[in-house]
Parts: structure tokens; C-alpha cells; sequence
């Protein structure tokens, strides 16, 4: 898993914009796989709305929604992605991949940190209480 | 979206936090209010919306908890509309009303205590909880704002964030996503509005509902402070000069780990880290120490002052 973090931190200089945002959306995906792996998940290879990484977090939300702490995280990505791959030539494009290395970066943070604590994103998340089952 | 209900006056839930480590936001919220001309009336013996430690005890104890707040609000002071500007709270307040009106255990429990703490049992949809941000959006509105401020946030960078308590769960919030002025939860929207009314350049800032680990601040506050350092970043990479926040959850997160992250990991930022009620006082003519900026750790007069803001 730190290997994803440590490659989302050091991008390939030699890979044009397109290269990276693929690198950095497949880093995403490879983040989820982890999680869902963790979970007991086989990783599915399913798409939702044409991405892997979408269906990939549809599934390791599956009975935890603190989960969803980061959906609007993947959102983002994939817009990203869309941003760069759509309009290579943009004016704006070297600032793009930053923001998308930025947030790529959020989702590796936030599930390595929830693979260590998985109460994080639980308070503000999935309004559950951990001890529900006490009640 | 607005209910159609008058927010003139309405009854002021401030919260534990309002009253410690947030009074900066209190104190600008209350004179913005004033400013503005609405009025808040604190719930009178006000207590604990439960939190997060409750919550995680048992849930129908935040349940019940927060359903004492509306319960006075509505049985006692005759409110239908509560304000909480606390994203905890209002969250809280939500997921209450969400489980009264929802729940048939969670019901019997608040009346059992209700009955047992000598209070009127809140029934849900006696009050309408709503956030500081809707209540300045709805009752005043970006145009009001714009000709009371007169673009006085002109030339002002900010990055808005939201956090994680004021759009999740989405069931909770049903008034969020029902199209053209309403709140959107997946890309918030109302604080950029106002400020943007007030004459500030919003910039675009995906993670503007990341989480910022505030939960865990304590237990891991490693994580918690990574998990901020890449948002002052990612507001920085963005040409933010100030984040706006409207939780103090996240406000003294982002504070509190933006000096941790040059202790610990040697990152230095410069974004200043602002209550959005603390920009509008400013935009409003309010004077700085009136809207507590001496009060916020990170120190954003000089900037606000450069800028002619403060």
C-alpha cells in the first residue's frame, strides 16, 4: 500500500499528462483493491458509469458506510480524469494533474489510515454508533 | 431549499464547541445575525447534542439528547426553526429527527426519558433544523448580500471547506439534492455562494467534504495530520489564500495540524484558516476584533489587512 503513496508522490516526469492521470486513477483503483481485499472482497472488475474505481468503492462501502467518507473523493478522480484525458491541451492542464495528484493522495491517505484505524470517517459518516450492536 | 418558513428569528443552538475552542465563530455569528438584522434566541438550558461519544455509546442516547434541545425549542420557547452553525450539531440534530421520525424503538426511548426528565417528548417535524449557511442564504440571500457588502471580499483567494458533517450521511438531509437552489451533497455549494456574493474569488477545491480525520485527532493524530496537510495543499495548489470553514471541528483541525505538519513533517503553509461568518462580518464593515479574528491561531489580519478587508 505505501508503494501507492510513494509513487502518487513521485510522478514520472517523462509521462505526459494523459500518462499520469492513467497512472494516478489506476493508483485510486489499486487503494480500493486493498480495502476491499481487506475486507474479504474479491476486487470486482466491474464499471460503474464507465469506471472501475466507482464500482470499486460501490463495494467496499457494502455494509460500512463510513466508507463513504471518501465517495466524493473518487468522484473528483474520475472528473479529474475526465478534465485531463478530455482536454490534453488545456491551458490549465499542468494545474489539473496537480489537483488530481492532490486528491489521489486523499484516498490513499484515507484508506491507509482506515486500514490502520477503521474508525475514521465512522463519526462523521455513517451516523452508526461502533457499539450499535450493544444497544 | 428554503421550507417557505420565516428565519428572522430563530431559536440559536450554539453547542459545546461554540462555547470553547470555536467562540470566534459565535461571536461572528451573532454579529453578522445582528448586522443582518435577524435574531437569535438561545435555547434556554441548552445541553450536549451527544456528540460523538455518546453516539458511539449508544446512539438512542444522542437520540434522545438532541431531541431535548428541539423539545425546548418547540414546546418551550415556541420556535419552529433552529439554527445550529456547529456542523456536529446540526448533524446531530438531523440524524435525530431522521430516527424519530423513523424509528419506533428510538421513539420510545426519547419519550421514556423525556417523561423521566420532565420535558414535553419532541415529536418529529416540530422544529426545522437548519445550518448558519441556510439561514443567512435563505432569509437574506446573495443578492441582500451583495448590496450590503459591496464586493468588500474583492481580490480575496478562498477555498471552501465544507467537511464531512454537513452533507453524510445524504438520508439524513432530505431538503439536499432536490435541484436548482438547493444544497448539493456530493458538491456543496451555499458557502461559495455567499462569499462569492460578498465579493470573494472561490476557487475550485476538490476536496472540499474530504475528511480531515478530526474524529481521530487524538487517537491518531498522525493520520490526522497527514490527511490535513495534503488539504492546505491541495488549497494552496489551488491559489487559495484563505480556507473558509463553517465547522469547528474542521477550523480547529486545520489549525491545530497546519502547525503540527511543520513540527512533524516539515511542511510550512501559509493559508490562512477563517470562519466564512468571520469573512462576511468583515465584508459586512464589522471590525476584525468584533468577529474574533485575534481569537483563530492562525493569524490571518495581516493578510486581511494588506487585502483592505480588516
Amino acid at each position: 500500500m505505501e508503494n501507492v503513496g510513494t509513487r502518487l508522490a513521485d510522478l514520472p516526469d517523462n509521462f505526459d499528462a494523459s500518462q499520469k492521470a492513467g497512472l494516478m486513477l489506476e493508483a485510486g483503483e489499486q487503494v480500493l483493491e486493498f480495502w476491499n481485499s481487506a475486507k474479504g472482497f474479491e476486487p470486482t472488475q466491474s464499471r460503474k458509469e464507465g469506471f472501475r474505481l466507482l464500482a470499486l468503492h460501490r463495494q467496499g462501502a457494502k455494509g460500512d458506510p463510513s466508507f463513504n467518507a471518501c465517495r466524493e473523493t473518487c468522484r473528483e478522480l474520475v472528473y479529474h480524469f475526465n478534465l485531463v484525458t478530455m482536454e490534453p491541451d488545456h491551458a490549465d492542464t499542468e494545474k489539473r494533474v496537480e489537483m488530481m495528484r492532490l486528491v489521489a493522495m486523499h484516498l490513499y491517505l484515507f484508506v491507509n489510515g482506515k486500514m490502520q484505524v477503521e474508525g475514521l470517517g465512522e463519526f462523521c459518516c455513517s451516523s452508526r454508533g461502533i457499539r450499535q450492536e450493544a444497544g | 431549499m428554503s421550507s417557505g418558513k420565516n428565519y428572522k428569528k430563530v431559536a440559536y443552538y450554539p453547542g459545546c464547541a461554540l462555547e470553547g475552542t470555536a467562540q470566534a465563530y459565535d461571536r461572528s455569528t451573532k454579529e453578522v445575525g445582528k448586522a443582518l438584522g435577524l435574531e437569535l434566541e438561545e435555547v434556554k438550558n441548552w445541553n450536549c447534542c451527544g456528540a460523538m461519544e455518546v453516539k458511539n455509546i449508544d446512539p438512542k442516547i444522542q437520540t434522545y439528547l438532541s431531541s431535548r434541545v428541539m423539545s425546548i425549542a418547540a414546546n418551550e420557547m415556541g420556535h419552529d426553526v433552529v439554527m445550529a452553525p456547529c456542523n456536529g450539531c446540526y448533524h446531530n440534530l438531523k440524524k435525530a429527527e431522521y430516527d424519530l421520525q423513523n424509528d419506533q424503538e428510538s421513539r420510545k426511548v426519547v419519550d421514556r426519558i423525556s417523561t423521566k426528565a420532565g420535558h414535553d417528548t419532541y415529536q418529529a417535524g416540530q422544529v426545522e433544523t437548519i445550518h448558519a449557511l441556510d439561514w443567512i442564504r435563505d432569509e437574506i440571500g446573495e443578492e441582500g448580500l451583495r448590496e450590503r457588502t459591496k464586493g468588500a471580499l474583492k481580490g480575496l483567494k478562498v477555498a471552501n471547506y465544507y467537511g464531512c458533517m454537513y452533507t453524510r450521511p445524504r438520508h439524513i438531509f432530505p431538503e439536499k439534492d432536490q435541484g436548482e437552489g438547493s444544497e448539493s451533497t456530493l458538491t456543496p455549494h451555499f458557502m461559495d455562494d455567499l462569499l462569492a456574493a460578498a465579493g470573494a474569488e472561490n476557487v475550485d477545491f476538490p476536496l472540499k467534504t474530504a475528511c480531515c480525520g478530526g474524529a481521530h485527532t487524538l487517537s491518531d493524530s498522525d493520520t490526522s495530520t497527514l490527511l490535513v496537510t495534503n488539504i492546505l495543499k491541495a488549497a494552496e495548489a489551488s491559489g487559495a489564500e484563505v480556507i473558509a470553514t463553517e465547522c469547528p471541528t474542521c477550523h480547529s483541525g486545520l489549525e491545530m495540524h497546519q502547525i503540527r505538519a511543520e513540527k512533524n513533517f516539515g511542511y510550512k503553509s501559509n493559508v490562512k484558516i477563517v470562519y466564512f461568518t468571520q469573512l462576511l462580518g468583515l465584508a459586512l464593515g464589522l471590525k476584525p476584533k468584533a468577529v474574533g479574528l485575534h481569537e483563530n491561531i492562525s493569524n490571518s489580519t495581516d493578510l486581511l489587512r494588506e487585502k483592505g478587508i480588516a
